[in-house]
């Protein structure tokens, strides 16, 4: 057991130590907090100037119909012609010329819009938004339909999912916050397997090359050194994570005070959420911004109403059974072979349960109770990915034990087979190794 | 007192048997050459001693009782293929290998100094292995091989890849670690270092062991009735004296004298060839020709094959 716990450490502290390591920790939060950060950024910047539009509106029905934004204001001239417009546009300080032929009612591709640069799609949806509201209002008008009864139309659907449970209790739930919950820990747990495995079998093959192997297995167990290698990488990954989440915290956090003092929350879920917010309503109108306040205090509450204790301890769960079951299997291929170019007739094996597992995910998430989604959130190959979607969307008991006990099962089976293809293979050289040779080192005596 | 049994040791791989019934007896104290040809399975042996694997039949008894887990910690095996982590230091690597044989931090760090000392590298601790060349890699691997004191000895061609100075240098550490009490098993290549260092061996060929004992005896097994002569004098003379209880195996002419490799035939002995030459030359050497381990290696291993 000592020995198991020395191989532990030296795996984890010299990977640690390592110099790309460090650049990674660091330079990945600084990657995703660009992620959030810069788009948010972004917005404000390129929102901050007020851009002038002139609008040549010749079928006249739409004067002062257009709405401004704090951003975006529209001036209607009269009595001028396109021509001249565009000849004096450099010096005009307009954005863009809005120009409405008199046919629009017939035709609705009737409306042009110039301008020297592109312009951007918030100001082009802004315009034919107004424009589409217009019409349709001017039709309802025409047909006798009163003012007030036009302006009460709200055609804003947002639907409420509400679950209820055996006992009859109800809970408001969220399929978004659903979806996001369950794809981003899929694809972390398929993430880690394929970045970590890689890595245990990297491990394996360079203890292979550089022939330590044969020392280190006169000292300890070729078992204990291949579970010593997957378990300290293990903590490797886990602290890369940790890592990862404190430090785009704080780089958020520290953006935020920086480019957005005026929000001063503390707690990081909500500034971020803030953050989504903040963006959005640069983006979009003004005159949705109250119902989609409205939007986010509903996704809070049903954020609220997931049930966090059993997805964190699935999620854990999942995480290390699929990661122990695929990170042996990698040990095992490292083994069999004396250099990375010779893993790949191995590797597809692995490969295809994990990006089935990745479609499959996909699929379940749209419907997290079809058959497909079941059958491959119970096979262990694939459960670790494909349950962790369905979960927050509610799985029966039975079926998550069921899928846990697979996984359990098959990872010591593998463990164990993977242990015995290690065994011999570490002291193999020069050998092309098959399958037919991976079944008869399974049945050496130890 | 035997320190280590091997009996009837079986081990089959896919196509071939390794090794076939082999048994050897390993004393206390002593140096423990195990020779062969390439791919006799001197290797498969040894891993089976160190427990890397496990023989299909057969026992491997340590001072008369069956080799367990723990024992792994009195051996300390050196293999022919070394190898070091190339990315890791040589300080941090040494202490590493030295806790896997057991030894505590403290113990090991206190040894590793001092050896380090003796071999003047304490320069190397900090430095990649990577950073080393081939010599001075086999130098802290020969460290590691032997800090934790280990009982009992394995160098698999502890030679190759020194230089002559470092080779003395590695011999006479062997040779001090049997005086401190240590027993060696060395499998090697070089005939010269065996019947140098070795007080027992056993051959192995084609996965049997064909031959087995003390040096000595099997030399004087081995020898051929042959007595080398240097003498001053003229050839002629030298060879008219002889008569039909001789033969002349070999005539050379080293630094001015003759010499003379000649065969006692039968009925006859020294004194009766040193009574008939001494009239005739004037002597300067004789001496009984023991048959060398190369020679005795290369005549057993073709007898075999006939």
């Amino acid at each position: 057991m000592n020995k198991i716990k020395l191989i532990i450490s030296r795996e984890y502290l010299s990977r640690v130590k390592k110099k790309s390591f460090i650049v990674m920790t660091i330079l990945g939060p600084i990657l995703f907090a660009a992620m959030m950060v810069v788009p948010a950024w972004l917005a404000s910047m390129e929102d901050t100037d007020v851009k002038k539009l002139a609008v040549i509106d010749d079928s006249g029905i739409f004067m002062n119909k257009i709405p401004d934004t704090d951003y975006l204001k529209f001036e209607y001239l009269e009595n001028n012609s396109l021509e001249n417009l565009k000849k004096d546009f450099s010096k005009s300080g307009y954005y863009a010329i809005l120009q409405i032929l008199p046919n629009i009612i017939e035709e609705p591709t009737a409306v042009q819009l110039f301008s020297e640069k592109q312009p951007n799609f918030s100001v082009k949806s802004h315009i034919s938004n107004a424009m589409e509201k217009e019409l349709k209002n001017r039709e309802l008008r025409k047909h006798g339909i009163d003012e007030e009864i036009i302006n009460s139309i709200k055609a804003d659907v947002s639907i409420r999912t509400i679950q209820w449970t055996e006992d009859g209790d109800t809970k408001e739930s969220s399929t978004e916050v659903a979806m996001i919950v369950g794809y981003a820990s899929g694809f972390l747990i398929y993430f880690f397997i394929f970045l970590f495995g890689a890595q245990v079998m990297r491990g394996v093959i360079e203890e292979k090359t550089s022939r330590i192997v044969e020392i280190i297995i006169s000292s300890a167990k070729p078992f204990q050194l291949m579970m010593g290698k997957i378990v300290g990488i293990a903590l490797v990954g886990l602290t890369q994570f940790l890592l990862w989440i404190v430090l785009t915290t704080a780089i958020i956090f520290g953006a935020k005070t920086a480019f957005f003092p005026d929000l001063g929350n503390t707690n990081t879920q909500e500034v971020m959420m803030q953050d989504m917010l903040q963006q959005q309503n640069m983006a979009q109108m003004e005159e949705l911004q109250s119902q989609q306040m409205d939007d986010m205090t509903q996704i809070f509450n049903s954020i609220k109403s997931i049930e966090f204790g059993k997805i964190f301890f699935s999620f854990v769960f999942f995480f290390l059974g699929g990661y122990l079951l695929y990170g042996s299997l990698f040990a095992a291929i490292g083994s069999a072979v004396d250099n990375e170019t010779d893993t790949q007739q191995f590797m597809l094996p692995i490969t295809i349960p994990l990006i089935l597992g990745i479609f499959v995910m996909m699929n379940a998430i749209q419907t997290p109770d079809s058959p497909v989604a079941f059958w491959f959130s119970i096979i262990p190959l694939t459960s670790p990915i494909v349950m962790m979607v369905r979960i927050p969307f509610g799985v029966p008991d039975w079926q998550l034990a069921l899928s846990m006990g697979l996984l359990v099962i098959t990872f010591i089976g593998t463990v164990w087979l993977a242990g015995k293809i290690y065994r011999t293979g570490i002291l193999m050289y020069g050998k092309k190794v098959n399958y037919k040779e991976l079944w008869k080192w399974l049945r050496y005596k130890s | 007192m035997e320190l280590l049994r091997a009996q009837n040791i079986e081990k089959r791989f896919v196509n071939h048997l390794a090794l076939d019934n082999v048994s050897i007896t390993i004393p206390e104290n002593s140096i423990y050459g195990l020779l062969g040809p390439n791919g006799a399975g001197k290797t498969t042996l040894i891993r089976i001693i160190n427990r890397i694997t496990a023989p299909d039949k057969g026992d491997v008894l340590l001072k008369g009782r069956p080799l367990q887990p723990n024992d792994v910690n009195i051996i300390g095996y050196l293999p022919e293929e070394r190898g070091l982590y190339r990315k890791m230091k040589v300080g941090e690597q040494a202490l590493y290998l030295a806790q896997l044989k057991g030894l505590s931090k403290r113990d090991a760090l206190k040894k590793l100094k001092y050896w380090f000392e003796k071999f003047e590298i304490q320069a190397w601790w900090d430095k990649k292995v990577e950073e080393l060349s081939k010599g001075m890699a086999q130098k802290v691997q020969f460290i590691t091989t032997i800090l934790h004191e280990p009982e009992l000895l394995i160098f698999d061609e502890p030679f190759s890849g020194f230089d002559p100075i470092n080779a003395n240098m590695l011999k006479e550490e062997i040779l001090e670690l049997k005086k401190n009490g240590s027993t060696i098993i060395f499998s090697t290549h070089n005939m010269g270092s065996v019947e140098e260092l070795c007080d027992h061996i056993t051959l192995i060929n084609k996965s049997k062991n064909i031959l087995e004992g003390q040096i000595d005896n099997i030399r004087n097994k081995y020898k051929s009735n042959i007595y080398e002569i240097s003498f001053n004098g003229e050839i002629e003379k030298f060879e008219n004296s002889l008569n039909e209880h001789y033969e002349i195996v070999e005539k050379t002419k080293v630094n001015g004298h003759h010499a003379a490799r000649i065969k006692l035939l039968n009925k006859t002995n020294e004194n009766e060839l040193l009574s008939l030459i001494i009239p005739a030359v004037e002597i300067i050497s004789f001496n009984e020709v023991i048959p060398n381990m190369n020679d005795i290696f290369i005549k057993v291993v073709n007898e075999y094959k006939n």
